[in-house]
């Protein structure tokens, strides 16, 4: 019965390697669609924009709402906080990068750069800690009067730049524009 | 089973006859319960009992839980409240169930100190220990899991940072952990996964169990002395060993029982001590508590996830090496499961001939402060992110991975141990007339 001395290939062969190939196309075929249904569920894709009125946020305070399962933060900078931001040179900057998905490729993490507005009164950021995901505290929280991050104390300056602690990034900006004069539309 | 000469089972009546032509399973399960074993073993053996205990008493809790439980984002806090309040004794059912999760790893570091100390590890037992470890991160997951599902402040923040560690993988990372929690943040989708993989790895736990017994039942215990019981013959076997039924039965049902009084004692009187407060308030996505700390069993390898900043020149020079590929997230993550990958190895990097910690004079103090070290990294992942706790973490984080990647390598070339008994029988004896106990043999004399 043995085959061993027989090189050439056998029918006995054949329906061998045809059987594992069979069974491992087989076998990735049903891994696969196990595998993908845990990634997000169409209804998840689905809510990927939504509009935020802020006619009510004052200078000097910031309001907190969910998108995509996040906080983001929107604040309405004051004078001192939009100051203290652009007086820091980039090149102290653990993070150098704006990390702001508004601009064209990367840009130095300049104020000016990261702010939505010209004047830099409206700074809105993702509320995750590029660390492990916690939420920064805000209010002028933390040794550089921005925000600061409870869980493993990383400290965000007024332009929610990394300062000092152990994440490795700047808050992120995400997509965001004024639709009107009170409106911001995320995403 | 292969190993140790001993007595196997014999159907006498026609009736066990006739099953054990047909399925030898008595058979099975009497030499499993008969097997030789060391007689000289200490209290420190008692642990595996402890355990196939704990894993019972997890199963059963939580299938009579589950009952209850609603897994949505918008009805588990309140099914929790619900089986504390309404159910019939469902109190007592999920604090059982909540501390059960502390008594099984109590038992698991008893366990594997235990291990560490004795060479329990060390050759032919290697495959016992690595499937052990195997066990040791499917309960980390499925504890984890757990503690999510009560869906609190805590529950949701534990598994955003834990989840977060995925994340920071290089180039996968954020596909991987999307993937993980089923959406951009932890979510519905999460908990019910959560839900159905907590529900299954326990099995999977009691499937490995069995291997863990079968591998250590075929090379045999190891034992204090870490001699090897004779095999010669069943006669000589005989004099190094007793068979677990009844001697170790018995004897491990009454640690046991000690062990359960003081667990029935903090499940009645103190039921909520381990945990936090944080964690009956219920999930909220846009507030992360003050202080957001994992559960006691974690806390030592969570120190060591926040001991590597950026500031730390080795992760300092891992960024410069991989070109900025491994930053100091990343470098933690790899810390962390660095920490019990070392351990894992253990049985490759403790080059001692010698497996017993009781005759290395010098491998017992670097022990000790092995374990001082755990403590102190159990105590320092409680603390918040600031120093001195830094520095003190990162020098605890450094001496777990010294002991393993340098110590146990070097001592088993430096080291001169002591010498050791030649039988596990001698050990016995000696144990036995320094004790005032019986003595099995008139007045052998002790050896040197």
């Amino acid at each position: 019965m043995s085959n061993a001395e027989d090189h050439t290939g056998t029918r006995r062969d054949f329906l061998y390697y045809a059987t594992a190939g069979a069974g491992a196309v087989a076998a990735g075929a049903a891994v696969w669609p196990l595998i993908n249904q845990m990634n997000p569920s169409a209804d998840v894709r689905a809510l990927s924009t939504i509009r935020v009125d802020v006619g009510g946020v004052n200078e000097g305070s910031q309001i907190t709402v969910q998108w995509l399962g996040k906080p983001v933060f929107i604040r309405n900078r004051g004078q001192a906080e939009i100051e203290e931001a652009r007086s820091v040179d980039v090149s102290e900057l653990v993070d150098p990068i704006a990390r702001n998905e508004n601009l064209q490729g990367e840009q130095p993490a300049t104020d000016e750069n990261r702010a939505l507005d010209e004047e830099g009164r409206w700074l809105v950021m993702m509320g995750v800690c590029t660390h492990l995901g916690c939420v920064p505290l805000g209010n002028g929280a933390g040794d550089y009067n921005g925000w600061f991050c409870p869980c493993h104390g990383s400290h965000y300056d007024t332009a929610g730049r990394i300062r000092r602690g152990p994440a490795p990034t700047n808050l992120p900006v995400p997509l965001a524009e004024f639709v009107d004069e009170t409106t911001i539309l995320l995403g | 089973m292969a190993g140790i000469p001993h007595d196997h089972y014999e159907p006498k009546s026609s009736g066990e006859k006739w099953l054990h032509k047909r399925l030898p399973i008595v058979g099975l399960l009497y030499d499993t319960l008969m097997i030789p074993t060391p007689k000289n073993l200490n209290w420190m053996w008692i642990w595996g009992i402890v355990l196939t205990f704990t894993l019972a008493l997890q199963i059963i809790t939580g299938i009579t839980l589950v009952m209850h439980y609603t897994p949505d984002a918008d009805m588990a806090f309140a099914s929790v409240e619900h089986i504390m309040r309404d159910v019939n004794g469902g109190w007592a059912l999920r604090y059982m169930h909540q501390n059960g999760a502390s008594l099984f790893f109590v038992a698991v570091y008893a366990h594997i100190f235990r291990g560490l100390y004795y060479g329990s590890y060390k050759a032919p037992r290697e495959v016992t220990w690595i499937i052990g470890i195997l066990i040791y991160l499917l309960m980390m997951g499925t504890a984890f899991m757990g503690y999510v599902l009560p869906w609190g402040q805590m529950s949701f923040w534990g598994a955003t940072v834990i989840t977060g560690l995925f994340g920071a993988i290089p180039f996968i990372g954020e596909t991987l952990q999307t993937w993980l929690l089923g959406g951009p943040a932890v979510g519905n989708y999460t908990l019910t996964r959560f839900f159905s993989l907590h529900y299954l790895f326990p099995f999977v736990i009691a499937g490995l169990v069995i291997v863990h017994i079968w591998a250590f039942h075929s090379t045999g215990n190891n034992n204090p002395t870490g001699v090897e019981v004779r095999r010669g013959s069943k006669a000589e076997a005989e004099k190094d060993t007793v068979p677990f039924w009844p001697y170790y039965v018995i004897k491990d049902l009454f640690a046991l029982a000690i062990i359960l009084a003081v667990f029935f004692a903090i499940v009645g009187f103190m039921p909520n001590y381990l945990g936090h407060p944080d964690n009956y308030i219920e999930a909220n996505p846009l507030a992360t508590p003050a202080h957001i700390v994992p559960e006691w069993y974690f806390l030592p390898f969570y120190a060591i996830l926040r001991a590597f900043t950026s500031e730390v020149w080795v992760v300092q020079i891992a960024s410069f090496v991989t070109g900025g590929i491994i930053d100091a997230k990343f470098f933690g993550v790899l810390a962390m499961f660095g920490a019990i990958a070392v351990m894992a190895l253990a049985p490759w990097l403790d080059t001692s001939s010698v497996r017993s910690g009781r005759y290395r004079p010098q491998f017992k103090w670097w022990f000790a402060l092995l374990i001082v070290d755990f403590f102190a990294l159990m105590w320092l992942g409680a603390m918040p992110a600031e120093e001195p706790y830094s520095s003190l973490s990162l020098i605890a984080s450094a001496y777990w991975f010294a002991y393993f990647l340098v110590i146990l390598p070097l001592l088993g070339v430096i080291e001169k141990p002591l010498k050791r008994p030649d039988t596990i029988e001698a050990d016995f004896e000696a144990h036995a007339s320094a004790t005032g106990g019986t003595k099995t043999e008139p007045n052998v004399a002790p050896a040197e």
